[in-house]
């Protein structure tokens, strides 16, 4: 098993599934001879040429239509939005035509579409830069959502994605294409549903999804200092959530604590407690806590921005109040 | 196009023009719930570029007034009819509606209700096809209204740049929705925006069925020899409201009395007796044949099919049974 960088695992998987099968094509803002913004498809211009490694014109939702189209023929395209926060211009095709068409045809036509694109916050880029957006793709029915957080992950998510006859949106994290992790040598598909136990524990669950799963780990690695033993869950699937894994680990540590990148109202933390809720409100030993973003536009200075959002320290301080400490 | 073509095409014509004014009659009698949009008036535009394109072979999609459309690329007009009843046996299962016909096995790839939407779909197509290689073109038939959408122009720039083989029909009702072009749009020419992209683009009377075939087929010509897009303006009137819940209110009689005497039907109609093909009584008699057919085939198909199952009502949001949702980590599948 080789270590590699989180964008060469997505470069990896776009170039084993290019040489796979013809009519897979990427697509997106400099995809092309620039190699991607995060070098996400570095060298398939050259390999695989124009017709297939698309640069396109500054017009997601042109672009963006353009693959959901292809893909009603068959073609299986990838579709990099240079940011998430361009993803609105692209709502319109990604809510209105590929979730919906496949139900609004009776089961007719399908839009096996990837729509991969770096959500999060990296180091002030404002306002219009710093989007989360997984909570908005999570609520549409038609549309998976997954967020790979590390490269094996990445890897593997995006494999399956790209065989997949559902459209699929891969949350990726500007901060984390230069993280590194062990890939497996050997092609590996990894699950669009479920959830990952990282580390057992337990005394109380952390759950966390892309980059607040590494938050988790930090502050579990604290807490057992102070002999609290965490178990976190990585939920990279949103759509859907897996309820049943969500439930086990509360079932067995009663204790549950959200830690999202975005902003709390009407977010994954709040699905999720609602699941818990749902599934197993009656296991709990205190009431579930959600470690969030303050909900304001992100800030440009650094200092403020530091502030609107949450780290493991925050973390390890909601679990300490939630068992006594 | 020769005189059997034209008298096929009178009977298609009366076929759209009962058909839809049955589909009103239907709604009246809330057997069809929802939005209606309907096509009398303007079925020249789909019934002639489609006479020049090859139905069932070529890739169609366009927006939510897409009976007519779906019917002459194939769709069994039993199964359209079935869908504005909301039944199972509908083309759509009852699933899309009057807005959302489909039928994917005549590469009818459906009607969709966002204004524009169907803009960069059609483009999408045509790059699916030119990768592939095969002879079909895509052709996209939107309204007037729909070209001030930021999609037309994304996609008209992709479509001019990449030489997809689409076509764009914009049939040019001169309303959108309720509000007149010259109050809405710029230009009131449509054929002349294209050439910002550098597509050839021509304007035709869309009421008159031979001048619609003869524009078309120069059209699809062009684009099937891959010189790229091209873009057809269609000049029509709708004689109904925008959909049903519109009352017409803002459109002046005499407006409506000038383009009632341009009427599609009438004027291949009056073709077709002038060449001595048909007389009155033949065309009664078509026109007999073609309400018999609505009656006595197609609503009682619809009235009498099967409603959707509620137990199937999660059905058809993701592929069933995908491999590779949960695949085994190497892939055997």
């Amino acid at each position: 098993m080789a270590e590699m960088m989180y964008w060469e695992a997505v470069r990896r998987a776009h170039d084993e599934e290019m040489a796979r099968d013809p009519l897979v094509i990427c697509m997106g803002e400099d995809v092309g001879v620039v190699g991607g913004t995060y070098k996400a498809t570095s060298g398939l211009y050259d390999k695989y040429g124009p017709e297939r490694v698309i640069d396109t014109p500054i017009a997601e939702g042109g672009y963006t239509g353009l693959g959901i189209g292809a893909s009603f023929l068959g073609v299986r395209p990838i579709i990099e939005l240079m940011s998430v926060n361009f993803a609105w211009l692209a709502m319109d095709q990604i809510f209105n035509s590929a979730a919906k068409v496949r139900y609004m045809s009776g089961g007719q036509l399908e839009a096996p579409v990837v729509i991969r694109s770096p959500g999060g916050c990296a180091h002030q880029l404002g306002a219009q830069h710093s989007a989360r957006m997984e909570k908005v793709f999570m609520g549409i029915a038609g549309l998976r959502v997954v967020t790979p957080s590390n490269p094996r992950q990445a890897y593997g998510m995006l494999k399956s994605a790209v065989r997949c006859n559902d459209p699929v949106f891969i949350n990726e994290h500007e901060l984390m294409y230069n993280m590194k992790g062990e890939v497996p040598d050997e092609e590996y598909f990894h699950p669009l549903e479920g959830s990952e136990v990282t580390r057992q524990g337990k005394d109380i669950t952390l759950f966390g999804y892309n980059i607040s799963v590494h938050w988790c780990l930090e502050a579990a690695d604290e807490l057992a200092k102070e002999g609290i033993e965490a178990e976190v869950i990585d939920l990279y699937s949103l759509s859907p959530l897996d309820r049943a894994g969500i439930a086990a680990s509360v079932s067995k540590t009663h204790r549950a604590i959200i830690v999202e990148e975005a902003e709390a109202p009407v977010g994954v933390g709040a699905e999720v407690m609602a699941i818990i809720n749902e599934a197993c409100f009656f296991e709990l030993d205190a009431a579930p806590v959600r470690v969030s973003a303050r909900n304001v536009p992100i800030p440009f200075n650094r200092t403020l921005e530091k502030a609107a959002l949450p780290n493991p320290a925050e973390v390890v301080a909601a679990a300490r109040r939630m068992l006594g400490r | 196009m020769n005189t059997d073509d034209k008298k096929r095409l009178l009977r298609e014509m009366l076929f759209a023009r009962r058909f839809e004014e049955r589909c009103y009659e239907a709604y009246m009698e809330r057997k069809i719930g929802g939005f209606l949009h309907l096509y009398p008036g303007q079925e020249a535009c789909a019934l002639g570029v489609m006479e020049a394109a090859r139905p069932g072979h070529d890739y169609v999609i366009t927006g939510y007034r897409d009976h007519i459309h779906a019917i002459k690329c194939g769709a069994d007009p039993k199964a359209v009819m079935a869908e504005l009843f909301a039944k199972e046996s509908g083309c759509s299962k009852g699933r899309g509606g009057s807005m959302h016909i489909f039928d994917t096995a005549h590469r009818f790839m459906g009607g969709y209700a966002l204004v524009g939407g169907p803009f960069p779909l059609a483009a999408g197509m045509a790059k699916a096809i030119q990768l592939k290689g095969g002879d079909e073109i895509a052709i996209c038939f939107l309204g007037d209204a729909a070209n001030n959408q930021g999609s037309y122009h994304e996609s008209l720039n992709m479509a001019a740049l990449w030489k997809l083989p689409v076509l764009y029909i914009t049939e040019n009702n001169l309303y959108g929705i309720g509000t007149r072009i010259d109050r809405s749009t710029a230009v009131k020419d449509q054929y002349k925006r294209a050439c910002s992209y550098g597509i050839p683009a021509e304007q035709a009377d869309g009421q008159d069925i031979e001048a619609v075939y003869h524009a078309a087929k120069v059209a699809v010509d062009h684009v099937r020899s891959g010189k790229g897009p091209y873009l057809l303006e269609l000049l029509t009137y709708r004689y109904r409201g925008h959909s049903m819940s519109d009352a017409n209110a803002y459109r002046c009689k005499d407006e409506e009395k000038e383009w009632g005497k341009r009427d599609p039907l009438i004027i291949l109609r009056d073709q077709l007796i002038a060449a001595g093909a048909i007389g009155e009584d033949d065309y009664h008699a078509i026109d007999k044949a073609v309400i018999d057919e609505i009656e006595q085939e197609i609503i009682p198909f619809s009235e009498n099919a099967p409603e959707p199952d509620v137990a199937e009502l999660e059905r058809y949001v993701l592929a069933e049974n995908d491999p590779w949702v949960r695949p085994a980590a190497g892939g055997q599948q």
